[in-house]
């Protein structure tokens, strides 16, 4: 199984060159941290920021320049400042490349829930809802199953939904896994150790094995 | 220059009265209007809607409003780090429509500038869509949303001058722009007023034309929710 950090670190391998991102808050975030430096791309922050830099010193820090998390962070050199209207027509109008953000559930047509249980927990969408409706490439980042055993990954969401067929690829604690056209799970890679019988088995949704299925590589 | 200055912030609000359609500027707490906040507070009002992309904490910001329950209904995307609020909301006591954060810019942006309604695609599907037109565009659905247009809409800037053009700092911008256009009475507050012709026209965010009211703030705490830092 991986850790959050490890999740990351997955993901950040399917960051290219020149790509415009947007990171959600949790482990999206520290996703961050493993793009490699040879890469050169531009973080979005959609309350208005271009260019995100790391989070502040002491001396450094500014209540007025935050990310949408409403963490202090910095600007980079080249940075950018807008308004709301505009990080969101950036984003609606499919200039951001990738989003990667987290998820309670993730049906196996690729829609999505991570906003809402009814009754309980009403944080609101935020920018989830813009963010999946537009992005040409959606990466989830989640637990495979909850902590209690619940599936997660499922062949149609039980929580009010987010988004419709936007989600392309999940990474999760056990694998990293493509949505099919025609739905369903496809089972890329498997976190080291765990074995396709115990994804299938966490998996409620329908997993389809296409071809040998590696373990994920980490530098 | 037509001048737009008042005294202060309690001259400012004078005749916001319950009942009132309120925007608010600020994403968090970064860049709210904390001098027309403490303003408010003090007059009592109540059964305020209010148009703001959070409510604040408990503690700071709209959080007070709610505190002494003088909001009946909130329009936000996302409503976390507010106990109070969330309480209030669970128990049908405070009236909450949750929009797309992009969906809540546009519909702003587009009240300010003349557009009644607009279609997006954010929110096609869920529940956001219900009781709303959904039609198609080259095999693409999208929603319709309606504009906004406020009573007051209270912004905060970094720099003022009397005439009412603004300059924003950092991601302090966020709402404050558009909710100044789509004000049928703006008020601003700034850190700094200075006179006309002191600010440079090239530098201006928000044209004078939008705001009727300005003021410098008294003071500005400027509280840090996720203070964040490298080692």
């Amino acid at each position: 199984m991986l850790t959050k950090e490890q999740i990351a670190q997955r993901i950040a391998q399917e960051v290219k060159h020149g790509q415009y991102i947007n990171l959600g808050i949790g482990i999206p975030t520290l996703v961050a941290n493993y793009i490699p430096r040879e890469l050169d791309v531009v973080l979005q922050s959609e309350n208005g920021l271009l260019g995100i830099g790391p989070f502040p010193y002491e001396s450094e820090v500014d209540a007025d320049v935050i990310n949408a998390g409403k963490q202090t962070i910095t600007m980079l050199p080249g940075s950018a400042i807008f308004d709301s209207a505009e990080s969101f027509a950036m984003i609606r109008g499919g200039h951001v490349h990738l989003t990667i953000l987290g998820a309670m559930e993730v049906s196996e047509h690729g829609d999505i829930a991570n906003w809402k249980v009814p009754g309980k927990m009403v944080k609101g969408m935020g920018g989830a809802m813009d963010l999946v409706a537009s992005a040409k490439m959606i990466i989830v980042a989640m637990q495979h199953c909850s902590k209690d055993g619940h599936f997660k990954l499922l062949p149609s969401c039980t929580l009010p939904i987010t988004g419709v067929r936007c989600v392309k690829k999940i990474v999760s604690d056990l694998a990293v896994i493509e949505i099919a056209p025609e739905g369903g799970f496809i089972l890329k890679e498997r976190a080291p150790g765990v074995s396709v019988e115990e994804i299938k088995s966490k998996t409620a949704g329908k997993l389809l094995i296409l071809d040998k299925v590696p373990e994920m590589q980490f530098n | 220059m037509i001048q737009k200055t008042v005294k202060d912030a309690k001259e400012a609000v004078a005749d916001i009265a319950s009942g009132a359609f309120l925007m608010m500027g600020g994403f968090g707490l970064c860049g709210i209007p904390e001098n027309c906040i403490e303003a408010l507070l003090e007059k009592g009002i109540s059964d305020l809607t209010i148009v703001s992309n959070n409510a604040g904490v408990d503690d700071f910001g709209i959080g007070l409003f709610l505190k002494k329950r003088m909001v009946k209904k909130m329009i936000s995307s996302y409503v976390g780090e507010n106990e109070e609020f969330e309480r209030q909301m669970l128990s049908g006591e405070l009236e909450v429509e949750l929009l797309p954060q992009g969906t809540l810019a546009e519909k702003i942006r587009a009240g300010g500038a003349g557009i009644p309604a607009f279609f997006t695609p954010a929110g096609v599907g869920t529940e956001v869509a219900q009781g709303k037109e959904t039609r198609e565009f080259d095999g693409k659905p999208y929603l319709m949303e309606r504009s906004f247009i406020s009573d007051f809409s209270l912004v905060k800037a970094w720099k003022g001058d009397t005439a009412g053009n603004l300059i924003y700092k950092g991601t302090a911008r966020n709402f404050n722009p558009m909710m100044a256009a789509a004000g049928r009475i703006t008020i601003a507050e700034v850190e700094e007023l200075v006179p006309v012709g002191t600010l440079d026209p090239n530098q201006i965010h928000t044209p004078g034309i939008y705001v009727q009211r300005i003021f410098q703030g008294n003071k500005y705490e400027k509280r840090i929710e996720q203070r964040t830092l490298s080692v």
